[in-house]
C-alpha cells in the first residue's frame, strides 16, 4: 500500500498556499495519490475481498442516505446470485451519482472539478469487487463538470469502461430508482416497488453510489480501511465534504472529519456574516433547525438529527435574519411542487396546494386558516409517494413552520418583520404547478 | 403468526378513478386532490376478514391495476 496521507484534507488535498490542489491530470493525481491497487474480483456469490476493508472502514454513504458501503455491495451481489444461471440480468451494474440534485450543494461539483480521477477510480475498485461489466458516471446536463469528466475518461485505460451519462437537470432525477431508470430507458422518473439493488438498469442489480462515497472507496484501496476510520465519528467514520451557504464570510466546500463540532465548521467558513434566523440542513428534502441547537450538535448523522436535522448530502445553510423566512419556505416549496415528476396524485397536486397555503401565509395579510389548512395537507402527502420527494418537501415546511413560528405569529398579526427581500436560497427555472403529465421533461 | 390480508396501492400507478372507494368505503375514502387515501394514511392497509370480499371487489374495479390484495404474516 502506498503511504497515507495525514490530516483530514483527502478528498481535497491542499497545497502550500491553504489552496485545494488541481489534480485533474492522471500524472498529477496519481503522483499524489500513488497508482491504484489492483483489485480481486468476485468469487459465486462473495464479493471481491475489498469488501472487508470497506467493513473495516465503516464507510457509509455520502448521497443523503449514509447507508453503509458494504452492506449495499452485499445487497447487490445477492440480488445477483438469486438470478438464474440463464438470466440476462446477473451481472452488477455501477452507477455513480454526480447528479448533485439539492441546489444548495455543490460538494460533488467540487470534487470532480479537484480530484476527478479518485472518483473514476472509486468507479473501477466498486466495479471489480462486484464483478460489475458495466459501469456509468451520471452528471446532470448542462453541468459544468461535463467537460472535465470526459477529459479524464480519455486520459485512463480502465479495466472496466464508464460511460458518462446526462440525464435531464431535475430535482428527482438524482433518486436512484429514478437514475437507474433514465440509464436504461431514458425517463428519469422514479420507480416505486423495485430498489436498484433488486432491479436496477435494465433490470440488473445495480450499486448507486454517490461520487464521494466513490473518491473515499478511491483511497480506501490505496490505504486501507484501518486507515480510514482513523478519522471522524465512531457511527461514520471518515471525513465528509459540507456544502456551507448563506450567512456566513466564507460559503463553500469543506472537508471536515465527521464528528467535528458544527460550531468550528462555521468558524472554518469564518464564522456568520450577519445574524441568522436559522439553519437549513439538508437540502430542500431536509430540515430547518434552531441556530443554537445546530451549533451544540456534531457533524455526523445521528448529531444532526438528534438536534432535529437531517445531514443529507452535506448541506448547511444559515438563512439570513433580515429576511422573511416565510416566504423562503413559500418559494421553495413553489420550486419544490414544481420539480414533481408528476406520478403520483398527492405530490402532483398536494405540493402546489401547500404551496399556494403558503403564499397566503407569506403575506401579512396571512390568516389562522391557512396555517391549519397547511397543517392539514401536510400528512396528506407524507407515506403515499413512489419515492419520498412528496415526504422530503413536507419535512422542509413542518420544520420551518416550527423553527420560524414567531414570525409566523408576527404575519398573523399583520406584521412581517424582514427588512430585505427573500430570495437567498438558490433555485433555477421554476416551474409552472401542478406540473403537466408524468414523464414529460424528463427524457 | 396470522396470516393478515393486505391492500396495496402503486401510487405511480393511481389515476383517480376512485371505483376502490365505491367498493370499499370502510378503509378507503378521498382525498381533497379525488385520490384514495388508505385509513392507514399509506400505501398499505390491512384488510379485516369481513372486508375481503369487498377488497377483492375494490381490486377489480381499478381500471389501471394500481391495487392488489397481498397475504402477509403478522
Amino acid at each position: 500500500m502506498s503511504t497515507p496521507p495525514a490530516g483530514i484534507a483527502r478528498l481535497l488535498p491542499v497545497g502550500p498556499t491553504g489552496a485545494a490542489l488541481d489534480l485533474r491530470s492522471l500524472a498529477d493525481h496519481e503522483r499524489h495519490f500513488g497508482p491504484l491497487p489492483a483489485i480481486e474480483g468476485p468469487r459465486i456469490g462473495h464479493p471481491g475481498s475489498m469488501v472487508h476493508e470497506i467493513e473495516r472502514a465503516g464507510l457509509r454513504g455520502r448521497g443523503g442516505g449514509w447507508f453503509p458501503t458494504a452492506r449495499k455491495i452485499h445487497a447487490v451481489l445477492e440480488s445477483a446470485a438469486g438470478r438464474r444461471a440463464w438470466s440476462a440480468g446477473r451481472k452488477p451494474v455501477v452507477l455513480a451519482n454526480a447528479m448533485e440534485g439539492e441546489p444548495a450543494s455543490s460538494k460533488d461539483a467540487i470534487l470532480l472539478r479537484h480530484s476527478p480521477h479518485l472518483v473514476l477510480d472509486g468507479i473501477q475498485v466498486l466495479a471489480a469487487t462486484l464483478g460489475a461489466p458495466s459501469a456509468f458516471i451520471a452528471v446532470h446536463r448542462g453541468s459544468s463538470v461535463i467537460d472535465i469528466v470526459t477529459r479524464a475518461l480519455a486520459e485512463r485505460r480502465d479495466p472496466i469502461v464508464i460511460e458518462l451519462i446526462t440525464p435531464p437537470a431535475r430535482y428527482v432525477a438524482s433518486e436512484e430508482s429514478a437514475l437507474a431508470h433514465w440509464t436504461g430507458d431514458g425517463i428519469a422518473t422514479p420507480v416505486f416497488l423495485d430498489r436498484p439493488f433488486q432491479r436496477g438498469v435494465n433490470g440488473r442489480p445495480t450499486a448507486v453510489q454517490n461520487v464521494e462515497t466513490l473518491a473515499h472507496l478511491g483511497l480506501i484501496a490505496r490505504y486501507g480501511g484501518e486507515w480510514f476510520a482513523s478519522e471522524g465519528a465512531t457511527s461514520a467514520p471518515g471525513t465528509s465534504l459540507v456544502s456551507v451557504g448563506g450567512a456566513v464570510s466564507s460559503p463553500g466546500v469543506i472537508e471536515v472529519a465527521t464528528g467535528t463540532p458544527v460550531a468550528e465548521i462555521i468558524d472554518r467558513c469564518n464564522g456568520f456574516s450577519g445574524d441568522v434566523a436559522g439553519f437549513l440542513t439538508g437540502g430542500y428534502g431536509g430540515a430547518w433547525v434552531a441556530t443554537d441547537a445546530l451549533l451544540a450538535a456534531e457533524w455526523s448523522p445521528e448529531s444532526v438529527s438528534a438536534a432535529g436535522g437531517v445531514i443529507g448530502a452535506g448541506i448547511l445553510w444559515a438563512l439570513d435574519a433580515r429576511e422573511c423566512p416565510v416566504q423562503e419556505l413559500a418559494r421553495i416549496a413553489r420550486w419544490m411542487a414544481g420539480e414533481s415528476a408528476g406520478q403520483c396524485g398527492p405530490c402532483r397536486f398536494g405540493l402546489p396546494s401547500i404551496a399556494d397555503d403558503l403564499d397566503l401565509l407569506a403575506t401579512p395579510a396571512a390568516q389562522a386558516a391557512d396555517l391549519h389548512r397547511i397543517n392539514a395537507r401536510l400528512p396528506l402527502v407524507q407515506q403515499r409517494g413512489g419515492c419520498k420527494h412528496p415526504d422530503g418537501t413536507a419535512r422542509f415546511v413542518t420544520t420551518g413552520l416550527h423553527v420560524f413560528q414567531d414570525e409566523v405569529a408576527h404575519h398573523l398579526h399583520g406584521h412581517c418583520s424582514a427588512s430585505i427581500g427573500a430570495g437567498s436560497l438558490p433555485i433555477e427555472h421554476p416551474r409552472r404547478t401542478p406540473v403537466p403529465l408524468p414523464g414529460r421533461d424528463f427524457r | 403468526m396470522n396470516q393478515v390480508h393486505e391492500l396495496r396501492l402503486d401510487p405511480t400507478v393511481c389515476d383517480a378513478h376512485g371505483f376502490c372507494v365505491e367498493m370499499l368505503p370502510e378503509i378507503l375514502t378521498l382525498d381533497e386532490w379525488g385520490y384514495p387515501l388508505l385509513a392507514s394514511g399509506t400505501l398499505a392497509v390491512a384488510v379485516p376478514l369481513q372486508l375481503l370480499p369487498s377488497a377483492k371487489k375494490a381490486v377489480a374495479a381499478c381500471p389501471v391495476a394500481a391495487l392488489r390484495l397481498v397475504k402477509v404474516e403478522r
